[in-house]
């Protein structure tokens, strides 16, 4: 009976020591892989918010680029519209800043092809209504056609003369006057 | 005293041109008698006064007296028509420059009261007040229905020279005074005058052109479009039944040949401008300055729009055709020189001379009815002013007519010749419509309208009511 007891006695401590044993080491095993984890997960949350980040700022600069692309074509295209040429009295005759001013409309007709334009002709009010609507005609075929040899097709271009009858400015001075012969492009 | 007073100051008054006037009555008709028989006998057509030249630019106006009406019941609506009989008469007189209305004030005896008639009329009353015309009226009323009795006498001969019975509603008191206008017109100048005439231009409606049409005095202005674009230069028909303008209406200029009684008409829509339309005399078609081969040039169409034939083939600009009188020629604005100058042209030769030698700036020419001048519009030191050429004389000396009073344009000659309709901005920088004699005289503003006016022209005598 004393080595049977004694035997089954070892075995059951040993039993238990080992369980106790295995829990131990579970224990430990736990928390190190915790700690573990949660740094991992730190460093991918950290580098997630880099590349966000990043991401945002690549956003950021691509709205800000877009933006500026569009302000230019948006103040290339008021440029083309708002800015006229000017003749002298009585006379159809391109000055060397209108051939200056018509390159550049050229230029930006031609990066945007498919675009029509009317070319009007304007006269100050000074001379008959009907004469002026002719000479307003001059004026305007004269841009027309200088756009034409700088390569603008011209089907794209129109043309029509308003005389005296659309001042930009009605005062009876030479100032304006001087803005009122002019030759103005209209999409 | 008052009235010795008066009529001593009349008498002064009109001593200048009394001397003038008296010798011609004297002798005028004396000499008249024995030319009236010769031409007579040599031409088709004499006429039996001829006291009034109205192409004399030396004219001194003719004073005539314009009587009270006598009201033959004497009840209200009655004397208040022949007040308004009156006045029409004054008015429509006086319009003319060559005849000065005189005031009442001044005058002697009332042939209201006296009698209207040869026999009733005590000449010296009137040559005594320097009145070398005499106009009575009689005005009979009946249930809104006028008769009016008009008599016209030449004070220093004691003769009757027209007299005139009408008859119609009380509201036509004015066109019944016209008519007996056009008789004295015809029986003082061989001419009927303007008194049937009318006006046609362009006036603003909330800042957009639109094409007007008033009566010869500026009375009773209509507006006839209603684009609500830009319509510019009107021009009458000779008939008065037709108007050609051009309009914006669809973005660019065209013309509109409109006629103003049917709803009739055409649109002349060439790719390009078409601008300035000008009637032929006495024919419905048109003279018009196309530019759809390139510059504008002169063609003339048919009152459906059609191009019928080619006038000016030049480089330049070429626009504001005007038909002579006779319909054989154009005068047009070109600057095949090198600055815009006159120009005239048979319609069927090459023959195109320039007229205007003054000046680097000279447009929009209009054809006196007797063929013989052209009024035009120069630009000269940035004066814009209106002048009148001789075309018999060659490249003489033109006239002007209008000087220091801003800017003046767009001359349009009344139907018998003796005045001449125009735009100036002389009263407060705003675009109005004056009229002058045609020697420059008596300018005034014509009718006063909300907006601004521009570009008038003066109908022939209009036959039918319009």
């Amino acid at each position: 009976m004393n080595k049977k007891v004694w035997t089954n006695l070892m075995v059951a401590m040993l039993v238990l020591g080992l369980f106790m044993t295995v829990s131990c080491a579970k224990k430990t095993v736990v928390s190190d892989g915790t700690a573990i984890e949660d740094q991992a997960r730190l460093d991918a949350e950290a580098a997630a918010e880099r590349e966000r980040i990043k991401a945002q700022e690549l956003e950021e600069q691509m709205a800000r680029e877009k933006a500026l692309a569009e302000a230019k074509i948006a103040a290339a295209r008021a440029q083309f519209e708002n800015q006229n040429i000017h003749f002298d009295f009585d006379s159809a005759e391109l000055s060397p800043m209108a051939k200056t001013l018509l390159k550049e409309k050229a230029d930006w007709l031609n990066a945007n092809p498919g675009v029509s334009v009317v070319v009007e002709g304007h006269c100050d009010d000074r001379g008959t209504t009907e004469y002026n609507i002719a000479l307003g005609e001059k004026r305007a075929l004269a841009a027309k056609n200088y756009l034409v040899d700088l390569g603008i097709s011209e089907s794209r271009l129109s043309t029509v003369s308003f005389g005296e009858e659309r001042p930009l400015d009605s005062a009876s001075t030479e100032e304006a006057y001087s803005k009122n012969r002019r030759a103005q492009f209209v999409l | 005293m008052k009235q010795v007073r008066n009529y001593i100051k009349l008498k002064i008054q009109h001593g200048g041109h009394g001397r003038d006037s008296q010798f011609l009555w004297r002798v005028l008709p004396v000499c008249l008698a024995g030319i009236c028989f010769f031409l007579s006998v040599v031409q088709a057509q004499a006429k039996s006064y001829d006291y009034i030249n109205v192409s004399n630019p030396l004219l001194n106006k003719i004073p005539v007296a314009v009587t009270e009406f006598k009201a033959f019941s004497g009840h209200d609506a009655e004397i208040n028509g022949g007040k308004t009989a009156q006045q029409v008469l004054q008015s429509a007189l006086d319009f003319t420059g060559y005849l000065k209305v005189l005031n009442p004030d001044a005058f002697l005896s009332n042939p209201a009261k006296t009698g209207i008639q040869l026999g009733q009329i005590n000449f010296k009353d009137w040559t005594g007040i320097g009145a070398d015309l005499l106009v009575t009226g009689g005005i009979e009323e009946q249930n809104g229905q006028v008769t009016l009795k008009l008599r016209l006498f030449d004070t220093l001969n004691s003769k009757l020279l027209v007299g005139k019975i009408y008859t119609g509603s009380s509201s036509q008191i004015r066109r019944m005074i016209h008519m007996f206008c056009s008789e004295i017109s015809y029986v003082l100048t061989g001419k009927w005058g303007v008194f049937n005439s009318k006006i046609s231009f362009v006036s603003t409606v909330q800042g957009k052109k639109e094409i007007f049409v008033c009566e010869f005095d500026g009375h009773d202005p209509k507006q006839i479009t209603h684009h609500k674009s830009i319509s510019l230069s009107p021009a009458w028909s000779s008939d008065g039944q037709w108007l050609a303008y051009t309009s914006y209406a669809k973005g660019k200029p065209d013309i509109y040949i409109k006629n103003l009684n049917a709803n009739r008409g055409a649109i002349v829509n060439q790719k390009g401008s078409n601008m300035s339309p000008d009637w032929m005399p006495g024919q419905l078609s048109l003279a018009a300055a196309l530019s759809f081969s390139g510059n504008s040039e002169i063609y003339l169409l048919t009152q459906k729009g059609e191009i019928t034939k080619r006038i000016t083939n030049n480089s330049g600009v070429n626009v504001s055709p005007r038909f002579s009188p006779d319909g054989k020629k154009i005068a047009f604005t070109s600057n095949r020189g090198g600055t815009p100058q006159i120009y005239v042209k048979s319609l069927d030769y090459d023959d195109a001379r320039r007229v205007t030698f003054e000046g680097k700036y000279n447009t929009s020419p209009a054809w006196s009815p007797d063929g013989k001048k052209i009024a035009y519009v120069g630009i000269e030191k940035n004066k814009i002013d209106i002048y009148v050429i001789d075309l018999a004389s060659g490249p003489g000396t033109p006239v002007q007519l209008t000087m220091n009073q801003y800017d003046n344009e767009d001359p349009s000659w009344s139907p018998d010749g003796s005045l001449i309709v125009f735009t100036s901005n002389r009263e407060g920088g705003v675009s109005r419509l004056f009229v002058m004699t045609a020697a420059g005289l008596d300018q005034r503003r014509l009718l006063t309208l909300g907006g601004k006016q521009s570009q008038p022209n003066w109908s022939k005598s209009i036959g039918s009511d319009n």
